[in-house]
This record gives C-alpha cells, structure tokens and sequence, in this order.
C-alpha cells in the first residue's frame, strides 16, 4: 500500500537536512515494524519519498512523504505505531492511504507558505514599504551560486501581518516547482533583513490539483 | 552564567554558519531529558572529541544509563565542538553546554571525561577552558565542577595529573555511582551547622570532597601524591603526601557484567558509527605483547547467548539500526561463538541487519562463522597477523604460522570475498627490514594464492600502523622506533607494494605516532608540556587539521624536556614508573618475565588453559569467590593464592 504522512519538524530537527531526515524516517519505520518496501538490486533503498526539500534551519509544520508497505495496515494503527517511535521534534499530523497510480509526490508540488517571524524589533511602516516596493518590482535580480537568477516571479504573496500587540511578521508563498524554487532567505535579504535574526516556519506545500 | 534559553538563543544565530549543525543541537531519540530541578547531583559526561565519533562511544553509554537509572541524579552528554564552530562559541561568550538541557558545563557538580586515546588531552583542556571553567585543578574551588576522567591512556594519569580532580581507574559502572554518593554526602554533610565541614573555605572544601573521593577504591586522586625524580630525569617514587592515602591504586572491575545497554541515541544526522554494540566478552587471555587493552581489561568475563541475542534484539528494535557489532577483543574466544552466531543469525533472519565480528582469530573457522552471519561480502574480510615473518610474531606474542595466513586467506577468497584486509604494525622491538620486507612478501603471497582460486579480481588491503609502547605492558620497557627508521621501513612498504594495482597500502604518519609516544608513558612534568601545547593552538591532536610539531616541540623545549627522553629511551630493567602506583592487577614482575620470553622469541599460550599468574587472581579473589562458576574464564586455581607468584609456567619452543 501507498502512505501518505503529513508531519512537523520542530526544534532541534531543524538542524537536520534532506538526507539525514530520509534515513529518520526508514529508521523510525524499522522502529515500528513497519515492512517498509525496498527497491530490488544489490542496495535496496526504502521506497520513501519526501516531497520538497525544508532548508537546514528552517522548522516546518507540514511536511510530506510517501510510502510504500509490503502490507495493508489501517491508517490509524500506523500513525500509533509511528508515534511512540519519532524524536520528539517530530510530530505526525496525518496519514492517509493514496491511490498506487499517483504520480510521485515531488512531481506535484508547486508552491509552499512560510511564516517568518523576527527575533530582533522591526521597523513595521519601514517594512511594508519594502514589501510593497518589492511586490511591485517588475523583476528582482539576485545571484546565487554564481548564477543571477530572477526572484519577483518566484514569489507568489509576501505580505506583512500586524499584530493587535504590535508585533510585525512576515508570510510568504514561493515557488517549490522543479528548477524554478524560491527561497525564503533569498527574499529576506531583499528586504533587508539577515537571516539569523528570523525564525523561518514552513506552513504548508502546495499541491495541483 | 548563562541560562538555557540564553544559550540556545545564541545558537540559533550562529548554527546556519557552521558545518553540520545537526552535532550541537541534541533530540535524539533515546537521549534522557530528566528535570533539572529535581536531581540532586547533576553530570555532564564529555567525549573530547566531535559529536560524530562521541555519540556511539559505548562506554559513555553505559555510565549514561547507570547514572540515569538513579533517582536523584541525571546525566547528560557534550562533545568537542569542531574548530569553526569553537570560534563562533568564542567569539559570541557561548560556553559549551550538554545537549540535552542545554545548560552550561559549568553549571554541572561532576563532570566525567573518557580519554580512551592520548590525543583527547588538548581537547580536555579546550573544552574546560571553554566551559569558563579553571583547567588546572589546582585553581579550582567548590563553585566548581569535580573534573573526573577514565578510560584506557588514564591507565597512565600522570601526564593529566595537573587537570584532573579524580581518575577512576579500571571499569566505571559501580565506581560512579561511589562518586555520586560521596559527593552527596559531603554536600549533607558540608551543610550542616554541627559538621567540621561547615566553617571550611571554599578552597579548603574542595579538598576535602576530593580526600573522600580519594577513600573510594580505584579512584586516584593525584593531588595528593608527589614524584621525586632521580638526577637522571627517571622517577625515583611517587608517594602520597597526606595519611590515609593507598601507596598504590588498584584498579576497579565488575565482577559480572551487568546487562548491556539497549537504548542507544539514534543520532539526527550521519556519524562515523550508525550501530548497535553488544559487548559479548571483556578482557583477553591471549596475552598478545603489544596490547594493552589484551592487559589492562583482565580478568576475561562472558555474557551468555541468550544475554546477547536477547539485548542485541531489544536495541536493534529500539534504535532502528542497521548495522550489529558484537564487541569484544577477541570474538573467537568467546566460548559459545557457535552457538551465538547461529542464534543471532536464526533471530535476525530478513531483518536487513549487517552484522560485524571483529577481531577473528586467523583460521578457517572464522570464514564459516561469517559466512553464517550472511553477509555482504563487498566489505572485505579483515584479520590482524599484526606482524609478517614468523620470529616477529613469536616476538609479540600472537603466534600464527604463514601456512595459516595463507590457507585462511584463501579460504576466503574463494569463498567470495573478493578483498581481504589485513592489519600490520611496523616498530614492533627488535625489527628489521627483513621483518618488514615480510610484510611485503606475505601480501604478495596471499594475492598469488588468491589469484589461484578466485582469479585476477581479488584485492587486498594492507593496514601498517606503527606500534607505540604502552604502560602496563610487556613492552613498557622497550624504546618507540626512531622517526627515521619508521620513515625508511614506510619507503619500502611503498616502493614495493603501491605498483601492484591488487594491493591498497595505508600507514601512519610518524609525526601522529611520536604524539602518542610522548603522551603514552610520559610522567608528571609532561603535563606543563601539554599545558603549553594547548596554549600554542594544539586541539585535535588525532586529526590532520590540528597543529603537531609546530605546537609541541617549543612546549618540550619551554620546560626543557626531551621529547625522545619519552620515546627513543629503552627503560631499565629496575625504572621506576612513573605509573608505578597505578595498576591494571597485572604485576609488574609477570609482565617483566614476559618482556624477557619475549627477548628469547618464547610464546606463551592462552591463560585460559593455563593460569600464568599475572596477578588477577590473588587481587581480585574475594570478587571471584562471590561469582563462582561460568561467566569468568580464568581457570580454576588450587594452590593457594599467595604461591601462585612463585611458580610460573612457561612453555618455550
């Protein structure tokens, strides 16, 4: 059967990557008996797929993977099994079982939300401006690795939220498409505002339909 | 001091700036998270080295757990940070801290480091300076941690002594918990209006906490000892320098292994180690000369089959694994090897789970256990003649014919192992370039046998590392090779067997030997050397990125020491020590007669078969009484303990 598992990553497993959250995830599977199906050949690999790389540092609250059992097991008593298995930082959200013929799960990503918040007092008027400036840019040109690359059509919504008690932070929709990824650090620095001073939440990815 | 929340704020800047971050945050699964307010005595246990090759040390695992267990105690865990994130700790004032709660080192009462290996001292150092916490122990008062140390160089302590409150000598799981309770009671004690205690200093406290440690057996406190030197620069005697102090610290053991540990932490990103150790046996009788781990961790005690199978598959379960080791130093030894090899093969069937054996002894019967344990034979299959020409391995001790190394060796090869590894020291004593050019005749001959039966694939991996005399050995007395004579066998190695596209050659760099040369046997003036080699920038002292030479030889030449005074100087046969009050059980006399066997190229065979009296026995014998029977294997004794010194049995050839 196919799994789907939406879950957060909090805490300290925002320090760990792509990679390593992929071996996490086979190794809690082993953890909860699990018979997690492996690709044939002289290394099989778990057939696990996560959907869309987080950035090393970033926490996120809706992440994805699928999965492919050996076995049909209930939903609910996978997420049980599942449960007492993970690093604390890990929490599951939801699973579901989808339909074998799905296409791949990264294949279908297209955007995902981020929340940034700011651990150092912000300027609010000052940042709206530069939200506003921003958002009307015809094209922002910014480099990366050594390429320039265009981020204003990367971005799909960046607004600026006002708090009742005056606390400003920032939301952002960016492109998640294959080759054509914004990041939000990328749009930080656009605004002027370095990335260590913010704590960067990914809320959801985005899917067609 | 820092609170918690103030560290891990200040990480949070400073963690996307660094290499792996995923080394100084902590969560992992199976790591123990206990409230801080309401344990009573609070210990940070500290691998000097980075997270990557701490976190699957098991001997910290094991004192983890002991002290976990304990109500009114927690434990938790720190590493050395790595050199970029040093600097940014430094440059932002973030003392190092435990990942589990994030407190600083400093705010802990003990502080426990392994120094399984030399090259940890600098580190131990650095990490107490990184802590803000004074790094000689003289300087420190009760608002200190108490600095204890352990682990297989503290077999030795003397080069430490200067930054050490306490050694705990020998094996760890009851002694720490004797820590723990002494300094309990002292802090009851020291609270109490009516005690002696109360009116103390700060300073005068700490000594007094630490003469309670001191009352405790296998722990050496050296501040209350002295060496007085001869005129020649050798120990004269190193005594106690207050009443009540033991002339000499006897090292502690368990008398039964208690239950291996399960939960291991299952670490958030890749580290050297990704596995589950189950410690199937502790010690070694096979006496190998060289060895000092086959010396210091005697007598040989067993777990059963069912012990093993049971806690290996509990942690499997509970980590996730894919990898087993079954630890010990000699596999082979281990009574039921059979038995536990069938049972763990019958238990993990289809469990995608790699199982390692280290440490085979050389013959057939090693290629049938792995080849039961069905393995993936692209690992390559790997055996320690440690020596090539056969006078060379009467020399050590490990007497293995060249007939055996090769009909095992082939054995392999045609039983699909494509590569074989096979593990040589070169400096052993009394070598010539005719012992190493056999190293280079024995590789050859083992691919041409290869070549035999399994054709023009097969391949063979050749480790040469340099022997390093340690204390507590036969070969304490004998002088290390010279960096020159190290550089002209490693030339020779190379010129003949880096043409031969069948054979991969990897050896040690003289300048990292003679590191541990100097450190192994050194005596107390060689603490102001580390001192000021840390002080010139030396850290990481087993890594390529760590100053050596440019770091340590001004600091001998500070305290006008010489460096060869500690490597290229045969011992004589009346030296005194300068570990002389420290001992693993194993005389100094019966280790001296082995020295002398091996002058003569004389063997002697495993004690299991034959008690040769090294002195464990009669040191232990109240402790074996209480566990009689099966799990320890030294072989029952009838003369009475005291007449074992006498007659010692010795088989020649």
């Amino acid at each position: 059967m196919r799994v789907r598992i939406t879950f957060s990553k909090q805490g300290a497993l925002r320090y760990t990557g792509h990679l390593d959250l992929h071996r996490l995830w086979e190794r809690a599977m082993r953890r909860a008996a699990l018979p997690i199906t492996y690709s044939q050949g002289f290394h099989p690999q778990p057939k696990i797929s996560l959907a869309a790389a987080l950035p090393l540092g970033f926490a996120s609250r809706g992440e994805m993977l699928d999965v492919r059992l050996n076995e049909e097991i209930p939903v609910e008593n996978i997420s049980n099994r599942l449960k007492d298995n993970l690093p604390a930082d890990i929490q599951i959200i939801h699973v579901e079982s989808v339909d074998e013929r799905a296409p791949a799960l990264q294949t279908q990503v297209l955007s995902a939300t981020y929340e940034v918040h700011l651990t150092e007092p912000i300027d609010g008027a000052e940042l709206t401006r530069k939200v506003e400036a921003l958002m009307m840019s015809e094209s922002v040109i910014r480099e990366r690795r050594g390429k320039s690359y265009d981020l204003r059509p990367l971005i799909e919504m960046l607004s600026v939220v006002t708090e009742a008690n005056g606390n400003v932070w920032l939301r952002m929709t960016l492109a998640a498409r294959d080759g054509a990824t914004g990041r939000p650090e990328e749009v930080l620095n656009a605004l002027d505002i370095a990335p260590e001073y913010t704590r960067v939440e990914r809320t959801r990815l985005v899917f067609q339909k | 001091m820092l609170t918690p929340e103030q560290v891990e704020s200040k990480l949070d800047r400073i963690l996307l700036k660094v290499q792996k971050p995923g080394r100084y945050v902590g969560g992992e699964l199976n790591s123990i998270r206990k409230d801080w307010d309401k344990a009573q005595t609070r210990v940070a246990f500290v691998f000097p080295d980075i997270y990557d090759i701490g976190v699957s040390n098991v001997g910290l695992k094991i004192l983890y757990d002991q002290v976990n267990q304990r109500e009114d105690a927690l434990a938790e865990r720190a590493y050395a940070p790595w050199l970029d994130m040093e600097e940014l700790m430094r440059e932002h004032g973030i003392p190092l801290y435990t990942l589990e709660s994030k407190h600083p080192l400093a705010c802990f009462d003990l502080i426990g480091f392994t120094l399984p290996y030399e090259t940890l001292y600098t580190n131990t150092l650095n990490i107490l300076n990184l802590s803000g916490i004074p790094v000689r122990s003289t300087e420190r008062d009760e608002s200190h941690p108490i600095i204890i140390a352990g682990g297989h160089s503290t077999t030795n302590p003397e080069p430490m002594h200067a930054f050490i409150d306490a050694f705990a000598i020998g094996e760890g799981e009851e002694v720490i918990h004797d820590i723990i309770d002494a300094i309990q009671a002292f802090k009851e004690k020291r609270k109490d209006e009516r005690s002696d205690l109360f009116p103390l200093s700060s300073f005068d406290a700490r000594i007094a906490l630490l003469r309670s440690l001191a009352a405790i057996s296998g722990v050496y406190v050296p501040r209350f000892y002295e060496t007085t030197y001869m005129d020649d620069g050798t120990v004269a005697y190193t005594e106690p320098i207050i009443p009540d102090m033991p002339k000499t610290v006897n090292k502690r053991i368990v008398a039964k292994l208690p239950p291996p540990p399960t939960k291991f932490i299952v670490p958030n990103i890749e580290v050297v180690h990704n596995r589950v150790s189950v410690e199937i046996m502790r010690g070694c009788t096979r006496g190998c000369r060289f060895c000092q781990a086959g010396m210091i961790t005697r007598p040989v005690r067993e777990r059963s089959v069912q012990e093993v199978v049971d806690a290996a598959d509990a942690a499997v379960r509970a980590s996730g694994f894919e990898e087993l080791a079954l630890m010990s130093l000699s596999s082979s030894d281990y009574t039921y090897i059979n038995d536990l090899v069938d049972a763990i093969s019958k238990r993990f069937e289809g469990r995608k789970l790699t199982v390692s054996l280290p440490s085979l002894r050389i013959e057939s019967v090693s290629v049938d256990l792995m080849e039961k344990l069905k393995q993936h034979r692209s690992g390559g299959f790997t055996l320690a003649p440690e020596a090539a020409s056969e006078r060379m391995r009467r020399i050590i001790n490990k007497f293995i014919s060249d007939e055996d190394i090769i009909n095992t060796t082939r054995e392999i090869y045609s039983r699909g192992w494509t590569t074989v590894k096979l593990y040589f020291m070169i400096g052993h004593p009394s070598e010539t370039l005719e012992d190493v050019q056999a190293i280079v005749d024995l590789c050859r001959r083992v691919i041409e046998e290869g070549r035999k039966v399994a054709g023009w694939k097969v391949k063979l991996h050749a480790g040469v590392s340099t022997f390093v005399p340690k204390p507590q050995t036969p070969f304490q007395w004998v002088a290390c090779d010279t960096k020159d004579s190290v550089l002209e066998k490693q030339a020779l190695l190379k010129r003949q067997l880096l043409k031969d596209k069948s054979i991969k050659l990897s050896w040690t760099k003289p300048e990292d030997t003679l590191l541990e040369a100097w450190l192994s046997r050194g005596d107390r003036r060689m603490s102001e050397v580390i001192y000021s080699a840390w002080k010139n920038g030396a850290k990481f002292d087993a890594w390529d990125e760590g100053k050596k030479q440019e770091a340590w030889l001004p600091a001998f030449e500070e305290h006008g020491l010489d460096p060869a005074f500690y490597t290229h100087r045969q011992r004589r046969t009346d030296e005194v020590f300068p570990w002389e009050h420290i001992t693993a059980a194993v005389r100094k006399n019966f280790l001296f007669q082995d020295f002398r066997m091996s002058l003569e190229g004389q063997i002697r065979v495993d004690c299991r078969l034959n008690c040769f009296a090294c002195g464990i026995l009669p040191t232990f014998a109240n402790l074996r009484r209480e566990n009689p029977g099966e799990g320890w294997k030294c072989p029952d004794v009838k003369t009475p303990a005291r007449k074992i010194d006498i007659e010692l049995p010795v088989v020649g050839d």
